[in-house]
Protein backbone atom coordinates (compact mmCIF):
# COMPACT_ATOMS: atom_id res chain seq x y z
CA UNK A 1 0.00 0.00 0.00
CA UNK A 2 1.89 2.31 1.71
CA UNK A 3 4.95 4.03 0.06
CA UNK A 4 5.06 7.50 1.58
CA UNK A 5 6.45 10.43 -0.28
CA UNK A 6 9.41 10.88 2.48
CA UNK A 7 12.34 8.71 2.17
CA UNK A 8 14.61 8.80 5.03
CA UNK A 9 17.66 9.35 3.87
CA UNK A 10 20.94 9.37 6.72
CA UNK A 11 22.22 12.66 7.13
CA UNK A 12 25.94 12.22 6.51
CA UNK A 13 24.54 10.32 2.69
CA UNK A 14 22.78 13.51 1.51
CA UNK A 15 25.89 14.86 -0.08
CA UNK A 16 27.61 12.94 -2.92
CA UNK A 17 30.71 10.95 -2.20
CA UNK A 18 33.92 11.77 -4.36
CA UNK A 19 33.57 8.75 -6.21
CA UNK A 20 30.62 9.34 -7.12
CA UNK A 21 31.21 12.50 -8.74
CA UNK A 22 33.45 10.60 -11.24
CA UNK A 23 30.86 8.71 -13.20
CA UNK A 24 32.25 8.33 -16.61
CA UNK A 25 30.77 12.20 -17.87
CA UNK A 26 29.58 10.34 -21.16
CA UNK A 27 27.61 7.95 -20.14
CA UNK A 28 25.90 9.99 -17.71
CA UNK A 29 25.20 12.72 -20.45
CA UNK A 30 23.40 9.38 -22.29
CA UNK A 31 21.62 7.94 -19.31
CA UNK A 32 20.34 11.51 -18.75
CA UNK A 33 19.09 11.12 -22.81
CA UNK A 34 17.76 7.87 -22.37
CA UNK A 35 15.70 9.17 -19.39
CA UNK A 36 14.67 12.55 -21.21
CA UNK A 37 13.49 9.81 -24.36
CA UNK A 38 11.45 7.91 -21.94
CA UNK A 39 12.97 5.28 -22.08
CA UNK A 40 13.03 2.58 -19.23
CA UNK A 41 16.51 1.71 -17.10
CA UNK A 42 17.02 -2.05 -16.96
CA UNK A 43 19.22 -3.87 -14.25
CA UNK A 44 22.19 -4.25 -16.48
CA UNK A 45 21.91 -1.07 -17.83
CA UNK A 46 25.41 1.41 -16.67
CA UNK A 47 23.49 3.87 -14.26
CA UNK A 48 25.08 6.70 -12.06
CA UNK A 49 25.87 5.25 -8.79
CA UNK A 50 23.77 8.00 -6.74
CA UNK A 51 20.86 6.61 -8.76
CA UNK A 52 21.93 3.11 -8.16
CA UNK A 53 21.88 4.28 -4.22
CA UNK A 54 18.66 6.26 -4.39
CA UNK A 55 16.24 3.78 -6.14
CA UNK A 56 17.82 1.17 -3.67
CA UNK A 57 17.01 3.27 -0.74
CA UNK A 58 13.53 4.21 -2.42
CA UNK A 59 12.42 1.10 -2.98
CA UNK A 60 13.67 -0.49 -0.07
CA UNK A 61 11.51 1.83 2.22
CA UNK A 62 9.05 0.82 0.32
CA UNK A 63 8.78 -2.71 0.67
CA UNK A 64 9.70 -2.32 4.60
CA UNK A 65 6.63 -0.31 4.52
CA UNK A 66 4.52 -2.77 2.74
CA UNK A 67 5.73 -5.38 5.78
CA UNK A 68 5.34 -3.27 8.72
CA UNK A 69 2.08 -1.59 7.13
CA UNK A 70 0.45 -4.75 7.70
CA UNK A 71 0.92 -4.88 11.33
CA UNK A 72 -1.63 -2.34 12.77
CA UNK A 73 -4.34 -3.52 10.41
CA UNK A 74 -3.18 -7.27 11.01
CA UNK A 75 -3.77 -6.36 14.85
CA UNK A 76 -7.74 -6.13 13.89
CA UNK A 77 -7.80 -9.37 11.56
CA UNK A 78 -9.49 -11.79 14.80
CA UNK A 79 -11.63 -8.64 15.70
CA UNK A 80 -13.19 -7.60 11.99
CA UNK A 81 -17.02 -7.28 12.76
CA UNK A 82 -18.36 -10.12 10.43
CA UNK A 83 -17.14 -12.74 8.54
CA UNK A 84 -17.12 -10.69 4.98
CA UNK A 85 -15.09 -8.10 6.77
CA UNK A 86 -12.80 -10.62 7.95
CA UNK A 87 -12.44 -11.99 4.79
CA UNK A 88 -11.38 -8.84 3.45
CA UNK A 89 -9.07 -7.72 5.41
CA UNK A 90 -7.14 -10.97 5.26
CA UNK A 91 -7.17 -10.63 1.71
CA UNK A 92 -5.84 -7.36 1.80
CA UNK A 93 -3.38 -8.18 4.18
CA UNK A 94 -2.06 -11.20 2.52
CA UNK A 95 -1.83 -8.45 -0.39
CA UNK A 96 0.97 -6.49 1.39
CA UNK A 97 3.24 -8.71 2.39
CA UNK A 98 2.92 -9.84 -1.53
CA UNK A 99 3.82 -6.12 -2.31
CA UNK A 100 6.68 -6.53 0.35
CA UNK A 101 8.16 -9.82 -1.91
CA UNK A 102 7.59 -7.78 -5.09
CA UNK A 103 9.24 -4.58 -4.02
CA UNK A 104 12.46 -6.64 -2.27
CA UNK A 105 12.88 -8.23 -5.78
CA UNK A 106 13.05 -5.14 -7.24
CA UNK A 107 15.67 -3.27 -5.34
CA UNK A 108 17.41 -6.95 -5.58
CA UNK A 109 17.98 -6.33 -9.19
CA UNK A 110 19.83 -3.31 -7.79
CA UNK A 111 22.76 -4.99 -6.06
CA UNK A 112 21.31 -4.89 -2.33
CA UNK A 113 20.87 -8.64 -0.90
CA UNK A 114 17.10 -9.49 0.89
CA UNK A 115 19.05 -10.65 4.28
CA UNK A 116 21.08 -6.85 4.03
CA UNK A 117 17.79 -5.00 3.54
CA UNK A 118 16.06 -6.88 6.45
CA UNK A 119 19.28 -6.82 8.63
CA UNK A 120 18.95 -2.63 7.96
CA UNK A 121 15.48 -2.74 9.16
CA UNK A 122 15.97 -4.73 11.88
CA UNK A 123 18.54 -2.61 13.17
CA UNK A 124 16.48 0.76 12.56
CA UNK A 125 19.36 1.73 9.84
CA UNK A 126 16.38 1.58 6.98
CA UNK A 127 13.21 3.39 7.92
CA UNK A 128 9.74 3.38 6.52
CA UNK A 129 6.90 5.14 6.40
CA UNK A 130 6.02 7.15 9.23
CA UNK A 131 2.56 6.50 9.36
CA UNK A 132 2.73 2.98 10.70
CA UNK A 133 4.14 4.03 13.79
CA UNK A 134 0.56 5.03 15.98
CA UNK A 135 -1.63 2.33 16.98
CA UNK A 136 -5.20 0.94 15.18
CA UNK A 137 -6.89 1.33 18.45
CA UNK A 138 -10.22 0.86 17.03
CA UNK A 139 -11.70 -0.70 14.19
CA UNK A 140 -12.95 2.95 13.08
CA UNK A 141 -9.15 3.00 12.66
CA UNK A 142 -9.03 0.34 10.03
CA UNK A 143 -11.75 1.94 8.17
CA UNK A 144 -9.73 5.28 7.57
CA UNK A 145 -5.99 3.30 7.51
CA UNK A 146 -7.86 1.41 4.74
CA UNK A 147 -9.70 4.40 2.76
CA UNK A 148 -7.45 7.50 3.76
CA UNK A 149 -4.02 5.83 3.47
CA UNK A 150 -3.98 3.88 0.89
CA UNK A 151 -5.75 6.47 -0.91
CA UNK A 152 -2.75 8.29 -0.18
CA UNK A 153 -0.66 5.61 -1.22
CA UNK A 154 -2.33 5.47 -4.65
CA UNK A 155 -1.28 8.68 -5.17
CA UNK A 156 1.97 8.18 -4.77
CA UNK A 157 2.72 4.84 -6.29
CA UNK A 158 0.78 5.83 -9.52
CA UNK A 159 2.79 8.65 -9.89
CA UNK A 160 5.96 6.91 -9.37
CA UNK A 161 4.96 3.74 -11.74
CA UNK A 162 5.78 6.25 -14.27
CA UNK A 163 9.37 6.47 -13.18
CA UNK A 164 12.48 5.49 -15.04
CA UNK A 165 13.25 2.05 -13.49
CA UNK A 166 12.05 -0.83 -15.26
CA UNK A 167 11.65 -3.62 -12.31
CA UNK A 168 9.94 -0.99 -9.80
CA UNK A 169 7.83 0.33 -12.58
CA UNK A 170 6.98 -3.38 -13.28
CA UNK A 171 6.36 -3.99 -9.63
CA UNK A 172 4.21 -1.02 -9.20
CA UNK A 173 1.68 -1.85 -12.05
CA UNK A 174 0.55 -4.62 -10.26
CA UNK A 175 0.92 -3.38 -6.99
CA UNK A 176 -2.19 -0.28 -8.49
CA UNK A 177 -3.93 -3.10 -9.63
CA UNK A 178 -4.72 -4.66 -6.59
CA UNK A 179 -4.34 -1.37 -4.50
CA UNK A 180 -7.47 -0.52 -6.06
CA UNK A 181 -9.20 -3.70 -4.42
CA UNK A 182 -7.62 -2.38 -0.89
CA UNK A 183 -8.93 1.26 -1.80
CA UNK A 184 -12.74 -0.07 -2.05
CA UNK A 185 -12.94 -2.22 0.39
CA UNK A 186 -11.70 0.45 2.69
CA UNK A 187 -14.11 2.60 1.60
CA UNK A 188 -16.77 0.28 1.61
CA UNK A 189 -15.71 -0.14 5.76
CA UNK A 190 -15.34 3.62 6.18
CA UNK A 191 -18.91 4.42 4.46
CA UNK A 192 -20.49 1.95 6.48
CA UNK A 193 -19.44 3.91 9.91
CA UNK A 194 -19.97 7.12 8.48
CA UNK A 195 -23.57 6.24 7.36
CA UNK A 196 -24.29 4.14 10.74
CA UNK A 197 -25.68 5.21 14.18
CA UNK A 198 -24.18 8.09 16.10
CA UNK A 199 -21.96 5.91 17.90
CA UNK A 200 -20.76 4.58 14.31
CA UNK A 201 -20.03 7.99 13.03
CA UNK A 202 -18.34 9.10 16.90
CA UNK A 203 -15.62 6.11 16.41
CA UNK A 204 -15.49 7.42 12.73
CA UNK A 205 -14.76 11.08 13.78
CA UNK A 206 -12.56 10.23 16.50
CA UNK A 207 -10.41 7.80 14.53
CA UNK A 208 -10.06 10.50 12.02
CA UNK A 209 -9.12 13.12 14.44
CA UNK A 210 -6.38 11.08 15.61
CA UNK A 211 -5.02 9.99 12.36
CA UNK A 212 -5.52 13.63 10.56
CA UNK A 213 -1.78 14.65 11.62
CA UNK A 214 -0.04 11.35 10.64
CA UNK A 215 -1.96 11.36 7.10
CA UNK A 216 -0.88 15.08 7.22
CA UNK A 217 2.86 13.94 7.41
CA UNK A 218 2.61 11.23 5.13
CA UNK A 219 4.04 12.69 1.72
CA UNK A 220 6.45 13.95 3.58
CA UNK A 221 8.03 17.53 4.76
CA UNK A 222 7.23 20.95 2.57
CA UNK A 223 8.75 21.17 -1.34
CA UNK A 224 10.69 24.23 0.36
CA UNK A 225 12.53 21.92 3.19
CA UNK A 226 13.33 19.42 0.60
CA UNK A 227 16.62 18.07 1.05
CA UNK A 228 16.92 16.28 -3.14
CA UNK A 229 14.20 16.39 -4.96
CA UNK A 230 16.04 18.04 -8.47
CA UNK A 231 18.36 15.56 -9.54
CA UNK A 232 15.88 12.76 -8.47
CA UNK A 233 13.14 14.67 -10.53
CA UNK A 234 15.28 14.48 -13.65
CA UNK A 235 16.32 11.00 -12.91
CA UNK A 236 12.35 9.68 -12.93
CA UNK A 237 13.05 8.29 -9.13
CA UNK A 238 10.90 10.94 -7.73
CA UNK A 239 7.88 11.62 -10.15
CA UNK A 240 6.18 14.08 -8.38
CA UNK A 241 6.92 16.64 -5.18
CA UNK A 242 5.98 16.23 -2.04
CA UNK A 243 3.25 19.71 -1.68
CA UNK A 244 1.98 18.48 -4.94
CA UNK A 245 1.05 14.82 -4.29
CA UNK A 246 -0.43 16.03 -0.85
CA UNK A 247 -2.28 18.84 -2.43
CA UNK A 248 -3.68 16.06 -4.89
CA UNK A 249 -5.00 13.98 -2.20
CA UNK A 250 -6.69 16.96 -0.33
CA UNK A 251 -8.37 18.13 -3.26
CA UNK A 252 -9.69 14.21 -3.70
CA UNK A 253 -10.95 13.05 -0.85
CA UNK A 254 -11.67 16.32 1.49
CA UNK A 255 -14.67 17.10 -0.09
CA UNK A 256 -15.73 13.01 0.19
CA UNK A 257 -14.98 13.21 4.12
CA UNK A 258 -17.04 16.40 4.46
CA UNK A 259 -20.08 15.61 2.17
CA UNK A 260 -20.49 12.67 4.87
CA UNK A 261 -21.34 15.82 7.36
CA UNK A 262 -17.51 14.90 9.41
CA UNK A 263 -15.04 17.05 10.28
CA UNK A 264 -10.70 16.95 10.12
CA UNK A 265 -9.39 18.41 13.04
CA UNK A 266 -7.75 21.94 11.29
CA UNK A 267 -9.62 24.79 11.13
CA UNK A 268 -7.47 26.42 8.12
CA UNK A 269 -8.33 23.45 5.93
CA UNK A 270 -9.80 24.94 2.66
CA UNK A 271 -9.13 25.31 -1.20
CA UNK A 272 -8.18 28.68 -2.56
CA UNK A 273 -10.81 29.45 -5.15
CA UNK A 274 -8.20 31.65 -7.22
CA UNK A 275 -4.92 28.99 -7.17
CA UNK A 276 -6.91 25.72 -6.57
CA UNK A 277 -4.50 24.83 -3.86
CA UNK A 278 -5.61 23.76 -0.43
CA UNK A 279 -4.25 25.58 2.31
CA UNK A 280 -3.52 23.73 5.21
CA UNK A 281 -2.22 24.17 8.81
CA UNK A 282 1.54 22.58 8.90
CA UNK A 283 1.20 19.75 10.59
CA UNK A 284 4.01 19.38 13.75
CA UNK A 285 7.40 18.23 11.89
CA UNK A 286 9.20 17.83 14.69
CA UNK A 287 7.08 15.19 16.00
CA UNK A 288 7.66 13.56 12.30
CA UNK A 289 11.19 14.20 12.95
CA UNK A 290 10.88 12.56 16.22
CA UNK A 291 8.77 9.62 15.20
CA UNK A 292 11.09 8.89 12.72
CA UNK A 293 13.99 8.24 14.63
CA UNK A 294 11.96 6.10 16.90
CA UNK A 295 10.12 8.24 19.26
CA UNK A 296 6.58 7.34 17.88
CA UNK A 297 4.17 5.38 20.25
CA UNK A 298 4.84 1.47 17.95
CA UNK A 299 8.22 2.09 16.82
CA UNK A 300 9.45 -0.66 19.04
CA UNK A 301 6.64 -2.89 19.00
CA UNK A 302 6.68 -3.08 15.51
CA UNK A 303 10.36 -3.94 14.91
CA UNK A 304 10.30 -6.00 18.33
CA UNK A 305 7.30 -7.66 16.33
CA UNK A 306 8.88 -8.28 13.22
CA UNK A 307 12.37 -10.19 14.84
CA UNK A 308 10.71 -12.30 16.44
CA UNK A 309 8.76 -13.71 13.50
CA UNK A 310 12.31 -13.47 12.10
CA UNK A 311 13.87 -15.22 14.75
CA UNK A 312 10.96 -17.83 15.00
CA UNK A 313 10.70 -18.59 11.24
CA UNK A 314 14.20 -19.36 11.12
CA UNK A 315 14.14 -23.25 12.11
CA UNK A 316 12.07 -23.46 8.59
CA UNK A 317 13.78 -21.65 6.50
CA UNK A 318 17.01 -23.78 7.63
CA UNK A 319 15.32 -26.84 7.59
CA UNK A 320 14.30 -26.21 3.76
CA UNK A 321 18.13 -24.77 2.85
CA UNK A 322 19.55 -26.75 0.72
CA UNK A 323 23.09 -25.96 1.14
CA UNK A 324 24.41 -26.81 -2.82
CA UNK A 325 22.16 -23.83 -3.98
CA UNK A 326 24.09 -20.35 -4.18
CA UNK A 327 21.83 -17.69 -4.03
CA UNK A 328 21.52 -14.73 -7.40
CA UNK A 329 19.65 -11.89 -8.35
CA UNK A 330 16.71 -11.63 -9.81
CA UNK A 331 16.74 -11.15 -14.08
CA UNK A 332 14.34 -8.51 -14.17
CA UNK B 1 8.74 -8.42 30.39
CA UNK B 2 4.97 -8.40 28.95
CA UNK B 3 4.86 -5.85 26.05
CA UNK B 4 1.21 -3.96 26.34
CA UNK B 5 0.05 -4.57 22.64
CA UNK B 6 -3.61 -3.43 21.46
CA UNK B 7 -3.04 -6.84 19.23
CA UNK B 8 -3.88 -9.37 21.37
CA UNK B 9 -1.71 -12.19 19.68
CA UNK B 10 0.99 -10.00 19.90
CA UNK B 11 0.31 -9.29 23.55
CA UNK B 12 0.76 -13.47 23.77
CA UNK B 13 4.01 -13.51 22.32
CA UNK B 14 7.88 -13.08 24.51
CA UNK B 15 9.23 -10.37 22.40
CA UNK B 16 12.95 -9.77 22.71
CA UNK B 17 12.58 -6.40 24.01
CA UNK B 18 15.62 -6.33 25.23
CA UNK B 19 16.88 -4.68 22.02
CA UNK B 20 19.08 -7.30 21.42
CA UNK B 21 20.68 -7.05 17.24
CA UNK B 22 18.92 -9.95 14.98
CA UNK B 23 20.75 -10.89 11.82
CA UNK B 24 19.69 -13.01 8.93
CA UNK B 25 22.34 -14.55 7.27
CA UNK B 26 23.56 -14.02 3.66
CA UNK B 27 21.64 -16.97 1.93
CA UNK B 28 19.11 -17.33 4.22
CA UNK B 29 16.34 -16.42 2.28
CA UNK B 30 17.12 -19.21 -0.10
CA UNK B 31 17.46 -18.81 -3.89
CA UNK B 32 15.69 -16.35 -6.58
CA UNK B 33 13.50 -18.21 -9.40
CA UNK B 34 12.12 -16.42 -12.25
CA UNK B 35 8.07 -17.03 -12.34
CA UNK B 36 6.07 -17.48 -15.65
CA UNK B 37 2.55 -17.30 -16.27
CA UNK B 38 0.16 -18.87 -18.34
CA UNK B 39 -3.24 -16.76 -18.63
CA UNK B 40 -5.18 -19.48 -20.58
CA UNK B 41 -4.27 -22.71 -22.49
CA UNK B 42 -2.95 -22.00 -25.51
CA UNK B 43 -1.42 -18.71 -24.53
CA UNK B 44 2.31 -17.87 -24.29
CA UNK B 45 3.48 -18.06 -20.32
CA UNK B 46 4.81 -14.61 -19.41
CA UNK B 47 7.54 -13.64 -17.31
CA UNK B 48 5.75 -11.50 -14.47
CA UNK B 49 8.02 -11.56 -11.56
CA UNK B 50 10.63 -14.00 -9.19
CA UNK B 51 10.14 -15.02 -6.08
CA UNK B 52 12.75 -16.67 -3.45
CA UNK B 53 12.37 -20.38 -2.31
CA UNK B 54 14.74 -23.50 -1.27
CA UNK B 55 13.94 -25.42 -4.69
CA UNK B 56 11.49 -25.11 -7.37
CA UNK B 57 8.58 -27.23 -6.48
CA UNK B 58 8.13 -24.52 -3.50
CA UNK B 59 9.26 -21.83 -6.10
CA UNK B 60 5.58 -23.09 -7.65
CA UNK B 61 3.82 -23.00 -4.93
CA UNK B 62 5.29 -19.89 -3.39
CA UNK B 63 4.44 -18.33 -7.47
CA UNK B 64 0.93 -19.22 -6.78
CA UNK B 65 0.29 -17.59 -4.02
CA UNK B 66 2.24 -14.76 -5.10
CA UNK B 67 1.08 -14.22 -8.63
CA UNK B 68 -2.03 -15.94 -9.09
CA UNK B 69 -4.23 -14.92 -6.26
CA UNK B 70 -7.05 -13.04 -8.76
CA UNK B 71 -7.54 -13.30 -12.41
CA UNK B 72 -7.43 -16.32 -14.59
CA UNK B 73 -4.02 -18.52 -14.64
CA UNK B 74 -3.78 -21.91 -15.99
CA UNK B 75 -0.34 -22.49 -15.40
CA UNK B 76 2.70 -21.51 -13.56
CA UNK B 77 6.44 -22.19 -14.83
CA UNK B 78 9.32 -21.36 -12.67
CA UNK B 79 13.29 -21.57 -13.10
CA UNK B 80 16.16 -20.49 -11.46
CA UNK B 81 17.18 -16.96 -11.79
CA UNK B 82 21.02 -18.26 -12.44
CA UNK B 83 20.08 -20.21 -15.28
CA UNK B 84 18.37 -17.76 -17.25
CA UNK B 85 21.24 -16.73 -20.16
CA UNK B 86 20.39 -13.43 -21.78
CA UNK B 87 22.40 -11.19 -24.13
CA UNK B 88 24.47 -8.04 -22.34
CA UNK B 89 22.08 -4.85 -23.16
CA UNK B 90 25.16 -2.96 -23.83
CA UNK B 91 25.03 -5.73 -26.94
CA UNK B 92 21.96 -3.98 -27.93
CA UNK B 93 23.38 -2.93 -31.18
CA UNK B 94 23.19 -6.31 -32.66
CA UNK B 95 19.57 -5.63 -33.30
CA UNK B 96 20.14 -2.42 -34.53
CA UNK B 97 19.20 -3.73 -38.71
CA UNK B 98 16.60 -5.60 -37.90
CA UNK B 99 14.32 -2.60 -39.18
CA UNK B 100 16.00 -2.37 -42.33
CA UNK B 101 15.45 -5.74 -43.23
CA UNK B 102 12.38 -4.84 -45.41
CA UNK B 103 12.83 -8.26 -47.21
CA UNK B 104 11.96 -10.21 -44.23
CA UNK B 105 8.97 -8.00 -43.97
CA UNK B 106 5.39 -8.83 -45.97
CA UNK B 107 5.35 -5.07 -46.61
CA UNK B 108 8.97 -4.91 -48.54
CA UNK B 109 7.44 -6.55 -51.28
CA UNK B 110 5.09 -4.25 -53.36
CA UNK B 111 3.76 -5.76 -56.63
CA UNK B 112 0.59 -3.16 -57.03
CA UNK B 113 3.19 -0.61 -58.53
CA UNK B 114 4.22 -3.05 -61.40
CA UNK B 115 0.80 -5.16 -62.06
CA UNK B 116 -0.80 -1.56 -62.29
CA UNK B 117 2.19 -0.32 -64.75
CA UNK B 118 1.42 -3.33 -66.57
CA UNK B 119 -1.85 -2.94 -67.00
CA UNK B 120 -1.66 0.53 -68.31
CA UNK B 121 1.30 -0.33 -71.15
CA UNK B 122 -1.36 -2.97 -72.12
CA UNK B 123 -4.52 -0.90 -72.05
CA UNK B 124 -2.22 2.05 -74.21
CA UNK B 125 -1.52 -0.57 -76.75
CA UNK B 126 -4.85 -1.80 -77.71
Amino acid sequence: MYGGGYIFDEPDKRQLKEEQLHDDPEKLVEFEARIARGEKIEPGDWMPSEYRRQLIRLIEQHAHSEIIGALPEGTWITRAPGFKRKLALIAKVQDEIGHGQLLYNAAETLGKSREAMINDLLSGKSKYSNVFNYPAETWADVTVIGFLIDAAAIVNQVANAKGSYGPYCRALERICYEESFHLKQGHDAFIELATGTPAQRAMVQDALNRWWQPIMHFFGPPDKNSVHSEKLMQWKVKMASNDDMRNQFLDAYVPKIWDLGLSLPDENLKKDPVTGKWCYSDPDWDLFKKVINGGGPCNKERLDVRKWAEEHGRWVRKALMNPAEKTTAPVA
Amino acid sequence: MDNQSLDPRVKRLKLNTGGEPVTVHEGENWNVFEVFHQEKRGAHHEHVGCVHAPNAQLALVFAKEQFARRKKCVNLWVVRSADILSFDTEDEDMFANNLDKTYRDASGFKVMEKINKFKKSTHDKE
